[in-house]
């Protein structure tokens, strides 16, 4: 083998979805021993080049060398066969096997009985060298996320991959436990493997990468040596323009507690506990930041608030009535407004229109309805002006939802919610998926909301975002606060200790 | 232009789909010695080839169309309602109470009264497995299949006992209506009044659905339940004013079934037409406009597969002939993602709900 040869040269992909070139004539080569990280906004084609790569999208154009081989790659199988290894951001295990069984899965598999003594030892020796621990005879649900990103990794080891792809790897995992894998990576790198680190957060990319290329847009910007760069340069190349000015939320005195959690307890939808005892208190004129890796109980907190979760035990208060066995309704009525983590699912209905789904929870009354109809022109009239105040963009508003990109869903969420004008707003990971502007414009409409004297809530597992905007941060654990922090005697160490559930 | 062609091309393949059940049809009649091409062509004109035809098609339309009704309003909200078959009985058996109580008033009065019973009626039959499906998430497939049973064996016992007539030899039937129970006629024809309760019927769904805070509610909770949880809309309510307005619905073929093809309430009125209101919702993709066209179409089935009776093909075989042109025309619905109905104007059609109904896997909660 050529040692000059890369171990993959992607050359001129292009690949077309309906409405959208996701990849247009893009260009990517990975060398041994290299961690190269694949930078862009969302919807700048990262993952789509890498599903072309691990054999799960066919190219519409564009060849594919591995190890000097241009010959199609027709499978995920043929690529693993190849040596490509790909960790999706929604891991592909099956919860009730263990973690031996999910590793050797449609592999190896065995005649008639899988043994598992020395396929354990196999993950055993492989965790060990790169320094990944599991214990191989769990099963699989029985793991935190960080651990069953391990077994993610792990399986595509075993499989004897050489070019091991990771997609926003950091996004489920506390910044130790990013540390954590950035170590692996680098171990597996000295090795002569090649990584590709899909992300679109800046600073890990300076922290763990040696080459960067650029996409935006479905196309190459640049690819650049770390030592060459600054966090600057990526940023003006990744959304062709200079950061937007970030949103701080000034000083401000909070005002009455207009949420307050005592003791709260939840079940899952597995009947697990969820939540064990919060207590939570949300101000008015204030943003309370909500931190913590997911999956510890933040969405069950808002759901119990907004009650589409029944409690266990506690209660909760909001402006001081208890209002924990109240219908929706009520608590809608009440100023309770809520901007679902699953916007798609539980935010808008995609197959109806904007302007319908502008008017969804103020259809009841005038102007937009009478006592039995609706009023067509006072709906009308009500979606014209959210779309406009709201800055709702290439929006027909006949047109369905689904039309809409990510950030002009988030807006009609938003525009619905604050227009109610409700007394506290939840939101839950309210700029995951948007690209930089909207989730710029997003944050700002949340800090607007708060210097209206509104109390606000906001889940986020971006602890960077979270100390930006808030004004308190509280970590979550395992359905528990582990404390809560003034945003400006903030140490993320500290916080991200306590997502990890041990005690600063 | 990619929309034209698509939907140019997928009502080929209907077109492609109906032929293949023909043919095969053709060779049924074949195999049994009948010229296929006399079948086919005596099952067509026996639908639609005179005005008789045309009469007798529109007259077994109305039932299955009211039923047709009762399902795909449902089916807006992802529910199944299998039970328009019961909901049909239990209308008839409520205009004929009213029937048989107020037999001495005028038609201006009994008539209105028996409408009114029979949607009573409908609708707490509907109502039964409402209930429990709004507030324990019974499954409705199941408790409105059962009820259908319930019904039928209702109407048995009321007409082998205490509303047995004395003057029947012993015959289960029910006294015969005094003639001011029964709908008056258009003009010198066979047609009467019925054929327009269902044409009224899906004109005013139609606007209640679209301009109506309920009708919101409702394509809210059928587009996306989750969606109208959080946004505070009660699935729970909607599920039983839905269900009553499909029972009313069915309740209303019963009573035109007992008045205009019996003048009487006996067993066997119906030959299954709640179950076929389910085939015709679910090829008209639950638009209600559809459903009336589909169950036009249905209807002429039925009356054609008469004249093929007429020429001697036994009454199993025109079943086959029948289940085979659907079956195709399934087949090509599926195949094509399209509905039988493409020549409904896009904004009424139900606007691929039925596929949205089955690949989305959220029901209501």
């Amino acid at each position: 083998m050529n040692a000059e040869q890369p171990l993959v040269a992607l050359r001129g992909i292009v690949k077309e979805f309906p409405g959208v070139r996701a990849n247009d004539g893009v260009d990517f080569e990975l060398e041994a021993g290299e961690i190269h990280a694949l930078l862009g906004e969302n919807g700048a084609g990262k993952t789509t080049l890498m599903n072309v790569l691990s054999g799960l999208l066919r190219p519409d154009a564009g060849t594919i060398e591995i190890l000097g081989d241009d010959s199609p790659v027709r499978s995920p199988r043929a690529a693993i066969d190849r040596g490509i290894g790909m960790v999706h951001q929604h891991f592909r295990l099956v919860d009730r096997f263990t973690v031996a069984e999910n590793v050797t899965l449609g592999w190896h598999t065995p005649k008639a009985i899988l043994r598992p003594g020395p396929l354990e030892r196999e993950i055993a020796r492989l965790s060990e060298t790169y320094g990944m621990p599991v214990q191989a005879d769990r099963p699989v649900w029985h793991l935190s996320v960080g651990e069953q990103q391990r077994v993610e990794i792990l399986k595509n080891l075993y499989r004897g991959a050489r070019v091991l792809i990771l997609d926003e790897p950091t996004a489920v995992l506390t910044p130790q436990e990013s540390l954590g894998l950035f170590e692996s990576l680098r171990r597996m790198a000295e090795e002569g493997r090649g990584v590709v680190f899909i992300s679109h957060k800046l600073d890990e990319v300076m922290a763990v990468a040696d080459r960067i290329t650029v996409l935006r847009r479905g196309r190459n910007v640049a690819t650049v040596a770390k030592a060459k760069t600054t966090q600057g340069e990526l940023a003006r190349m990744m959304i062709g323009q200079d950061l937007p000015q970030a949103a701080a939320p000034g000083e401000r005195e909070a005002g009455a507690p207009v949420l307050r959690l005592e003791a709260v307890e939840a079940a899952d939808d597995r009947g697990l506990p969820a939540l064990g005892g919060i207590e939570l208190e949300v101000r008015a004129g204030e943003i309370l930041g909500l931190a913590g890796v997911a999956g510890n109980g933040q969405l069950a907190l808002a759901e119990v608030v907004v009650g589409l979760r029944s409690l266990s035990g506690g209660r909760v208060l909001f402006e001081g009535q208890d209002v924990s066995r109240w219908s929706i309704p009520r608590r809608i009525a009440a100023g309770i407004g809520y901007c679902p983590e699953n916007r798609l699912r539980q935010g808008v209905a995609p197959a109806l229109s904007i302007a319908e789904n502008l008017i969804a929870k103020s259809y009841r009354s005038a102007p937009v309805a009478g006592r039995f109809f609706l009023n067509r022109r006072g709906a009308r009239r009500a979606a014209e002006e959210l779309a406009k105040r709201f800055d709702i963009r290439g929006a027909d508003l006949d047109a369905p939802v689904a039309s809409l990109s990510g950030g002009n869903v988030q807006k009609v969420v938003l525009a619905r919610e604050i227009s109610a004008d409700p007394r506290l707003l939840i939101a839950a990971q309210p700029t995951r998926g948007l690209d930089v502007g909207a989730a710029e414009a997003t944050r700002r409409l949340l800090i607007e909301q708060r210097n209206a004297g509104r109390a606000v809530l906001v889940i986020s597992e971006d602890l960077d975002e979270l100390v930006r905007i808030s004004d308190r941060v509280a970590v979550m654990y395992e359905g528990r606060i582990m404390g809560t922090f003034s945003a400006h005697e903030v140490d993320e160490e500290e916080i991200g200790l306590l997502m990890a559930g041990r005690a600063a | 232009m990619t929309s034209v062609r698509r939907s140019l091309q997928s009502f080929a393949i209907q077109l492609l789909a109906v032929a293949v059940g023909l043919v095969l049809s053709g060779l049924v009649l074949a195999a049994i010695g009948v010229s296929p091409y006399d079948g086919i062509s005596s099952l067509l004109r026996g639908a639609f080839g005179s005005e008789f035809a045309l009469t007798q098609t529109a007259l077994k339309a109305i039932p299955l169309a009211l039923t047709g009704l009762a399902v795909a309003v449902c089916l807006r909200m992802r529910l199944w309602n299998i039970g328009a078959e019961g909901q049909f009985h239990s209308g008839a058996i409520g205009a004929t109470w009213a029937a048989l109580t107020f037999s001495t008033h005028s038609a201006f009065v009994l008539l209105p009264l028996m409408v009114g019973a029979a949607m009573v009626a409908g609708a707490v039959w509907a109502l039964i497995a409402a209930i429990p499906r709004a507030l324990w998430g019974v499954n409705e497939i199941i408790t409105t299949l059962l009820l259908n049973y319930v019904a039928i064996l209702l109407v048995a016992y009321l007409v082998t006992g205490p509303w047995r007539s004395s003057e029947s030899f012993n015959f289960p039937v029910t006294d015969i209506f005094s003639s001011a129970a029964l709908l008056p006629r258009l003009g010198g024809s066979l047609l009467h009044v019925g054929v327009f309760f269902p044409l009224v019927a899906a004109a005013v769904l139609l606007v209640l659905l679209h301009r109506s805070k309920w009708g919101f509610e409702v394509r809210m909770i059928g587009a996306s339940p989750e969606a109208a949880r959080v946004a505070g809309i009660s699935t729970a309510r909607n599920i039983i004013v839905i269900m009553l307005v499909a029972g009313a619905l069915a309740g209303v073929a019963g009573m035109v079934e007992v008045s205009m093809s019996f003048g009487r309430l006996r067993q066997g009125i119906s030959p299954g037409y709640g179950y076929m209101a389910i085939l015709i919702a679910a090829l008209a993709g639950a638009s209600l406009l559809g459903t009336l066209a589909v169950a036009f179409l249905f209807a002429g089935f039925v009356v054609g597969g008469f004249a093929l009776q007429a020429l001697g093909v036994p009454q199993s075989f025109v079943l086959l002939v029948q289940g085979l042109i659907l079956f195709c025309a399934l087949a090509g619905s599926t195949l094509t993602g399209a509905r039988l109905t493409p020549w409904i104007p896009g904004r009424f059609r139900g606007r691929r709900r039925l596929e949205t109904l089955q690949k989305e896997e959220p029901s209501i909660p």
